[in-house]
């Protein structure tokens, strides 16, 4: 059998030290390569801690995380480090973009951060992503110069310059009006499409949770539900 | 470019009011540093140079005769004795060109210049002035005074009978160029000499008493034939006169003088004036380090959450750290160029301002490399010490946290 993508096991984080709040109690996931899912939930359900284990932002209190075939419970910071900038593409609800430094920087610094010298792929990828969510125009420009819409396209662009096999988004069209929204939206499902980038996101937007081709629904630190479209993920064969 | 350099740049250039103010603090810093510094170095070198522009850094000569008990006291029997001190003669050092040679191999040494230094009286008519005659070899003697530049009136000439004298001495004998003088030594011999050039090395005490001749012909004064009293040595490092003082007064059975225990009072002086210049170089420095770490700190807190986002994005905690030491080090090079060109500027100026009725420099200040080199390393070093603890804290903000919080 091929190892999933992604697969969460039994995984539970509380904070605080004298007052103990739970985040997590206990969460089963697997998300195959490939699948488009939406997070969805209350606020205080857990959504945003789910994401941050998953990014490997965040340590869970109990419970193990599989990236990519690799157990994450072992990894030191630097082996986290390293995971993430192989594996992981980020997208947040603010674009948290570097204001001090234009479109293109921005979409070349994950890289750039990481190999520590900037090369020429390295230009030319990320000039492909920012013509791929149509900013071919806007590379030079400072990102303070950008409209929302954007800049949030920017924040793709970065999140998927370096083709990471998973995305994680976080609310990433909560800031936005309905249309940037949609083609913030649309430009993701594009990418799942094309390149078969498999998406979490993090989102309360229900129009945007229906047109996903799963949503599990988090209450309390728990799934409640976990439902597909169309029965079985894409790019799996049928039974 | 590299990553850090790359991000570091842009962080100084995009907060441009902050990088301004904190540059010209550096700058202003530097530029009291350097300064002070040019001020403080100009006037001890002007000070050092005039005490001893006259002056040997190491005077040898023999040692005073004392007398010795002829009859020693034993155990049994205790002597009564009245031990009078016992009149100094000149005496000649003992095989003086082969001390001369063994002296100018020591370590530290320049140049030793062989002297006769004695007593006289100098008259002319009715004018009677006590002397202090020195025979000299004129070439070797212009390597511890450069007595062209002190002759203010005929050359400095010591062929013959001819003799060179300070000017307070010409003017209270009344005596000009190519006028003779009657010389009278301590050994009772006579001579008529001929003023060939008068000095003025800018101390009374010895341009009212000195007589330059020759040393053959003080050799004949002092009956001293081929002796000579007196080695007068100049050494490479003026401050290390005492050490070469002390070595030779072990090793040659001479006595020694270095001009630093003649000159204690001014020595006390210097080391003072240095240690002023240190304080105020420390406290400046403090206050650049803390100027430069608290914009870094500042600068932290404002981009925590960027920070958050190239660490959740696969930058290496070492290049964060490196952002900010980066930061460090550029501030303090940039502000220590300005604040040297600044400080070198001001020194100018104020030499250029502080004249002295003679219109010769009152502060003569003293701008070398070295004094640049280690301005510029000094802030460089403090920029880089100060930025260390905002870098690390940079390299310690956890992602998530900085991501959630922002």
């Amino acid at each position: 059998m091929v190892e999933p993508l992604l697969r969460v096991e039994r995984v539970a984080k509380t904070y605080g030290e004298h007052v103990q709040t739970c985040a997590l109690a206990g969460v089963d996931l697997v998300v195959e390569k490939g699948e488009f899912a939406a997070l969805t939930g209350p606020s205080g359900s857990g959504k945003s801690t789910l994401l941050n284990v998953v990014g490997l932002l965040d340590r869970p209190t109990s419970g193990r995380i599989l990236l990519a075939g690799n157990d994450t419970s072992g990894l030191d910071e630097r082996g986290l480090t390293e995971l993430r900038a192989h594996t992981l593409g980020f997208i947040f609800q603010f674009h948290y973009l570097l204001p001090a430094f234009t479109a293109l920087e921005n979409v070349m610094l994950p890289a750039w951060g990481y190999e520590g010298f900037p090369s020429r792929a390295m230009r030319a990828q990320a000039e492909e992503s920012l013509r791929a969510v149509g900013l071919a125009d806007r590379m030079h420009f400072k990102t303070t110069d950008l409209s929302g819409g954007q800049q949030q396209r920017v924040a793709i662009a970065r999140a998927l310059s370096r083709r990471p096999p998973l995305v994680l988004a976080d609310e990433p069209t909560g800031n936005l009006d309905t249309e940037s929204a949609n083609g913030v939206f649309e430009l993701m499902q594009k990418f799942n499409r094309d390149n078969g980038t498999t998406f979490l996101v993090v989102t309360h937007d229900e129009r945007i949770a229906t047109r996903c081709d799963r949503a599990i629904d988090l209450v309390d630190g728990h799934i409640r539900t976990d439902v597909r479209k169309g029965g079985m993920p894409r790019g799996l064969p049928q039974p | 470019m590299p990553f850090a350099w790359f991000v570091a740049l842009r962080y100084l250039r995009d907060a441009k009011g902050q990088t301004a103010l904190i540059l010209a603090a550096v700058s202003v810093g530097v530029a009291v540093v350097v300064f002070l510094s040019a001020l403080i170095n100009g006037l001890q070198v002007s000070l050092i140079e005039k005490t001893l522009g006259s002056q040997a850094h190491v005077t040898l000569h023999v040692p005073r005769e004392v007398p010795r008990l002829l009859v020693a006291a034993t155990p049994e029997r205790g002597i009564a004795s009245v031990v009078l001190p016992a009149p100094q003669r000149l005496r000649s050092i003992d095989q003086w060109p082969a001390t001369m040679g063994d002296i100018e191999h020591t370590f530290g040494v320049r140049a030793v210049s062989p002297m006769v230094v004695g007593f006289g009286f100098a008259k002319r008519a009715e004018a009677k002035e006590a002397i202090v005659i020195r025979g000299v070899d004129p070439e070797l003697l212009l390597a511890i005074i450069d007595i062209h530049k002190k002759i203010v009136a005929g050359r400095f000439d010591l062929t013959g009978t001819d003799v060179a004298i300070g000017s307070s001495l010409a003017r209270a004998l009344d005596v000009g160029i190519g006028e003779k003088i009657r010389v009278t030594t301590t050994e009772g011999v006579d001579d008529i000499v001929t003023i060939s050039g008068i000095f003025k090395l800018g101390n009374e005490g010895i341009d009212k008493t000195w007589l330059i001749t020759s040393l053959r012909h003080a050799q004949s004064l002092y009956a001293l034939p081929g002796g000579v009293t007196t080695l007068e040595l100049k050494v490479d490092d003026v401050f290390d006169a005492e050490r070469v003082a002390s070595t030779l007064r072990e090793r040659l059975n001479l006595d020694a003088d270095s001009w630093m225990g003649l000159n204690a009072e001014l020595l006390t002086g210097l080391s003072a004036q240095s240690n002023s210049k240190m304080l105020i170089q420390f406290f400046v420095t403090v206050a650049v380090a803390l100027g430069i770490a608290s914009v870094l700190a500042v600068s932290v807190v404002q981009k925590s959450r960027e920070i958050g986002i190239l660490r959740a994005v696969g930058t290496a905690s070492r290049r964060v750290l490196a952002v900010f030491l980066i930061q460090g080090g550029v501030l303090g090079l940039l502000g220590s160029l300005v604040g040297s060109g600044l400080g070198a500027a001001l020194a100018k100026l104020f030499e250029n301002v502080m004249r002295g009725p003679d219109g010769a420099p009152q502060f003569p200040v003293v701008l070398n490399l070295p004094l640049f080199a280690s301005a510029i390393a000094l802030a460089t070093g403090v920029g880089l010490l100060a930025a260390v603890v905002p870098a690390r804290r940079a390299s310690g903000i956890d992602p998530a946290m900085a991501i959630r919080n922002g």
